[in-house]
């Protein structure tokens, strides 16, 4: 189902679970159409600040039209965002991007990774997967927001950069402690953590889906601001360079160059 | 109540077009506003081949405004041919198609490929600020862009408008000379060259460095340049820079343009085209205007 709208939606609840972490839930038809690993464009209402900010969306009730965003304060627009409470309105564009193909994981060893602020969409993503799960979360530090959510949806393991909490290191190494043989990953993250992802993915030769994120000033593949460099000459652009709000922001790690 | 303009013999619904390089060729805002009430699509620059175009990041927002340096990516004219001029084909609306090149050769190579087409009018970009060659050279130097107009204009099919630069010191002297050259119409401004640091990382915020600068925050500046060059030059102007509501679109036909464009207020609110036209109307109603005309350089 396509939901495409610039709309004035309303806050339903939102908290701070982490500091500068704050979780959202926007009443939005949207949410009945949202796809795990899509995103969403959130305007700030200060008109100083034009252009959306893309947030990724951590989960959809559907059956109560609510989308779940998390995010992290980063400068005045989330900071605007991050003010509002229950019943505030808050100006949407949504939904954006592709998503992620959790069909494709279906009975297979899927690991899904998720490392600092890339760790909310894969929430949604866990949930809508069914069969062997394995979740590996990346932390700077024992504030390991969202970590009690994936418990019900698969084995979680996680990693501290400080390492007082899981594994010392990122997601990587926390693999490398294990057994698991994936024949899928399914990641967002910092770019180190997806470089090394695909790199990891191209030695096992399996498939990898990683969530980019790039400035992006239109969200809707117009103005061409937020493109990467792809191995295949793609259907728009014809020039090695793939839209990450529209072709993306998911791509099979293969076809991009990071 | 008569919204229509007619800009070198072509005639336009209403004078609310887009601006090119915020729209594409239509498609992706075609699933928020009906093309058919624009006056004009205007697309996205395209060249005799693909241009890849800079690195990214390649957009930054700043006060008001934004700064982008895309780099004039585009698959080239002969995909814009056979994908985006179709597609525009099923509108009405008039169809405007912007045309950027390095050298004189690019420019003229591509105006006559699209000869054939059911473009309306050529837009020729001589005025990116984000393009190391050429581009920006034809339009910083009088008889540069007098030279470029008249050669292009000797192979065009349909009439050419010329986008002038703001990044001059005396603007009417750049549209005295494409005037002179032949231009049908001159269209102002293209982005202001602007930079941005990122304190925190301590680098710039673009990874070309500079960018050009759009938005509401450069409006008052666009205004005023298409005032003095609506009173330099016969030709018709077509306003742009910063437009944002029906209000915005008034200033600049009140200020001597014929017709307006809207461009990065595209990207903050994908309805404003539409809403612009109905505004316009709205105000023609109120005030009893009968004919847009009447509006047209009203402020001596």
């Amino acid at each position: 189902m396509f939901y495409r709208k610039k709309e004035t939606a309303k806050v339903y609840s939102q908290t701070e679970i982490a500091p500068g972490i704050f979780d959202c839930l926007i009443e939005t038809p949207a949410a009945k159409a949202a796809r795990p690993g899509q995103f969403i464009g959130v305007y700030p209402k200060d008109a100083s600040h034009l252009l959306a900010r893309p947030i990724s969306i951590c989960d959809a009730d559907k059956e109560n039209s609510r989308l779940r965003i998390v995010y992290r304060v980063a400068g005045a627009g989330t900071g605007e965002f991050a003010t509002y409470t229950a019943e505030d309105s808050v100006s949407i564009l949504a939904n954006l991007g592709n998503g992620f193909p959790v069909e494709e994981a279906e009975g297979k060893t899927v690991v899904i990774m998720g490392g600092g602020i890339g760790i909310p969409p894969m929430l949604g993503v866990s949930k809508a997967i069914k069969g062997d799960k394995h979740i590996f979360l990346g932390y700077r530090d024992c504030n390991n927001f969202l970590a009690d959510e994936f418990l019900p949806h698969g084995n979680v393991y996680i990693a501290t950069e400080d390492g007082s909490v899981g594994c010392k290191g990122n997601v990587m190494n926390a693999l490398a402690a294990t057994t698991i043989k994936p024949d899928m990953i399914l990641a967002c993250g910092p770019m180190p953590m997806l470089r090394a992802i695909k790199k990891y993915a191209e030695e096992q030769g399996i498939t990898a889906y990683i969530s980019l994120e790039e400035r992006m000033a239109c969200g809707v593949g117009a103005c061409l601001g937020c493109v990467c460099k792809t191995t295949h000459k793609d259907e728009h652009s014809h020039v090695n360079n793939t839209r990450i709000c529209t072709e993306g922001p998911v791509f099979d790690a293969r076809e991009v160059e990071i | 109540m008569n919204t229509q303009v007619t800009i070198a013999g072509v005639t336009f619904k209403n004078p609310v077009m887009t601006a090119s390089g915020t729209f594409g060729s239509g498609m992706e805002y075609s699933q928020f506003v009906d093309l058919n009430r624009l006056g004009a699509v205007v697309t996205k620059g395209v060249a005799n081949v693909p241009w890849p175009g800079n690195p990214t990041p390649r957009v930054a927002e700043t006060y008001g405004g934004m700064l982008n340096a895309i780099g004039l990516q585009n698959p080239g004219v002969e995909v814009f041919k056979e994908r985006d001029l179709p597609f525009l084909a099923k509108f009405d609306t008039k169809v405007i198609v912007n045309v950027c090149g390095k050298t004189v050769e690019d420019y003229l190579d591509c105006v006559e490929r699209l000869g054939d087409t059911n473009a309306d009018m050529l837009e020729i970009n001589v005025s990116c600020p984000n393009v190391k060659e050429g581009a920006i050279a034809f339009g910083q130097k009088a008889d540069c862009l007098y030279d470029i107009t008249s050669k292009i204009k000797n192979v065009a099919k349909q009439p050419i408008i010329m986008k002038l630069s703001p990044n001059v010191t005396d603007i009417t002297e750049m549209a005295k000379a494409a005037e002179a050259g032949g231009a049908d119409a001159v269209s102002l401004i293209n982005t202001l060259t602007g930079m941005k640091i990122d304190v925190h990382r301590r680098t710039f915020a673009l990874a070309n460095k500079t960018g050009g600068l759009s938005g509401p925050a450069i409006k008052p500046v666009a205004v005023r340049m298409v005032y003095q060059v609506a009173n330099a030059v016969k030709i018709p102007v077509i306003g742009m820079g910063g437009i944002a509501t029906a209000e915005d679109a008034l200033e600049f036909l009140m200020a001597g343009a014929s017709a307006v464009s809207v461009g990065a207020m595209n990207f903050v609110n994908p309805y404003s085209t539409v809403e612009i036209v109905e505004g316009i109307e709205a105000y023609m109603r109120k005030y009893g205007v009968e004919d847009i005309q009447e509006l047209i350089g009203c402020v001596k």
